[in-house]
């Protein structure tokens, strides 16, 4: 099966979009939910990140390989279908067969079908590709997303309970545990950073940090493109 | 054929082929979960019943008994509906009995798994759920922190009972910085489980062979 509207990959352009330029979080403001919801601590941001990378590899590829046959009308429903029969299937299976690792994930693995990102992937992108883009699409958001879950969670965490990565051998397994790392021995606690609003703080200050990085990058390639030497 | 992925045929523009398609993944999406289900419900199963009794043999020492946990159970008649107790058996005789206890925690109900020994002191307590805050309420866990094990040895006499409280509330267990309400939960709950037994310790340490002839 050919489709007209399928223009040579730009895989390096699929990768930018995912991680940074399209960035699920940082600039579709998608997945709010489940971000704010489990970034109380860096290993939980990472958790989380990592199954909806899986999911949405595996959505991108599913979606796309049945595009041909689902018409416009029906898609959404169709999506959601395959999104949250995914999910369910995956978290029967790792519980059954992956079971130490579900009793760390399994808490986020619901959580998933909540994230719009993976509807918004599959109705924008997964839709109109071929396979073998959309699975790399999926992949690259997934790692987008993960990289923006895991820096909240790191921040908050540092900020509220003053370590890092605490509790990353449940998750990983013993070898990285030297990864758990206090920050700031016999801290009090800063609760707010923690709870909900919290989340909210943090996430502004990111969101605000990444257009300034962005305006100051953009300003000095405008500057090198009028030959003008980078001011600082 | 390439040409109906290009051109739109007419056909799927009607209705009745919208909402056949839809059915259809329905259709194919329920199969999928129906065979989900059945290839994993025995492993779950089997998962749980691993979970359970790694947490009974956290709250019941091995040398304490010489039965297998999960297949010596009663069900006790309480006030809030039956409650399932897993009998530790010393050839016939009752030498501790472990059971789920409930307290109200921050952020909703905190499940504890007490076990408890035919003196009606605590063998050991842990927590099988909870939905406090992480980084505060979950010490609470043994993974996190060793709070729990201060339980350990402990019985309604000793401390007396108005000093089953956290510190904060003129009693002998220690609260955690910025969580009160969460070990207090914990506190409530073992104390209730106590309770509980003391109440009803005629049932729960009858002999086993009496209890099998009054079963049948």
């Amino acid at each position: 099966m050919s489709t007209i509207d399928e223009r040579s990959t730009n895989w390096p352009r699929i990768a930018r979009d995912g991680v940074w330029d399209n960035n699920v979080v940082m600039a579709q403001s998608l997945a709010l939910c489940p971000l704010l919801a489990v970034t109380g601590t860096a290993t939980n941001g990472l958790g989380l990140g990592l199954a909806s990378t899986f999911v949405m590899v595996a959505s991108g590829l599913l979606v796309s390989v049945l595009r041909g046959s689902i018409t416009p009308q029906v898609r959404i429903p169709v999506f959601v279908l395959i999104i949250a029969t995914l999910v369910t299937l995956v978290d029967l299976g790792m519980n059954a067969w992956m079971h130490d690792l579900h009793k760390v994930l399994g808490l986020f693995i619901p959580l998933i079908v909540t994230n719009c990102a993976i509807l918004g992937r599959a109705e924008s992108f997964a839709s109109r590709q071929a396979p073998l883009p959309a699975v790399f699409d999926g992949l690259m958001m997934g790692v987008g997303f993960t990289l923006v879950l895991v820096a909240l969670g790191a921040v908050r965490e540092a900020l509220g309970s003053g370590t890092l990565f605490a509790n990353a051998s449940m998750l990983l397994g013993q070898s990285l545990s030297w990864l758990e790392v206090t920050l700031i021995t016999d801290y009090r606690g800063f609760l707010l950073m923690i709870l909900p609003p919290g989340g909210f703080i943090a996430m502004g200050f990111l969101l605000a940090g990444k257009r300034m990085l962005d305006r100051r990058l953009a300003a000095r390639r405008e500057a090198k493109a009028a030959g003008v030497p980078a001011s600082a | 054929m390439s040409t109906t992925t290009v051109a739109n045929p007419s056909y799927r523009q009607r209705v009745g082929y919208q909402a056949a398609l839809l059915g259809g993944f329905a259709l194919v999406a329920a199969a999928m979960l129906v065979i989900g289900d059945i290839a994993t419900r025995d492993a779950i199963a089997q998962r749980e019943a691993e979970d359970l009794l790694a947490s009974l043999e956290q709250v019941i020492p091995t040398q304490l008994h010489d039965n297998a946990l999960l297949a010596d159970s009663i069900t006790l008649d309480t006030a809030d509906g039956e409650l399932r107790v897993y009998r530790a058996l010393q050839g016939l005789d009752v030498a501790g009995v472990a059971f789920e206890t409930v307290g109200q925690g921050y952020a909703g109900p905190i499940r504890v798994l007490l076990g408890i020994d035919a003196d009606g002191r605590v063998l050991g307590a842990r927590v099988l759920s909870h939905t406090e805050t992480p980084g505060l309420g979950d010490k609470i866990e043994v993974a996190r922190d060793d709070w729990i094990l201060s339980f350990d040895g402990k019985s309604l006499g000793e401390p007396p009972p108005e000093r089953w409280a956290v510190k904060k509330d003129g009693g002998d267990f220690d609260q955690f910085s910025g969580a009160t309400i969460t070990p207090r939960a914990v506190v409530s709950a073992v104390k209730d489980g106590l309770e509980l037994f003391a109440a009803r310790r005629d049932a729960l340490t009858a002999s086993a062979v009496q209890q099998v002839s009054s079963d049948e």
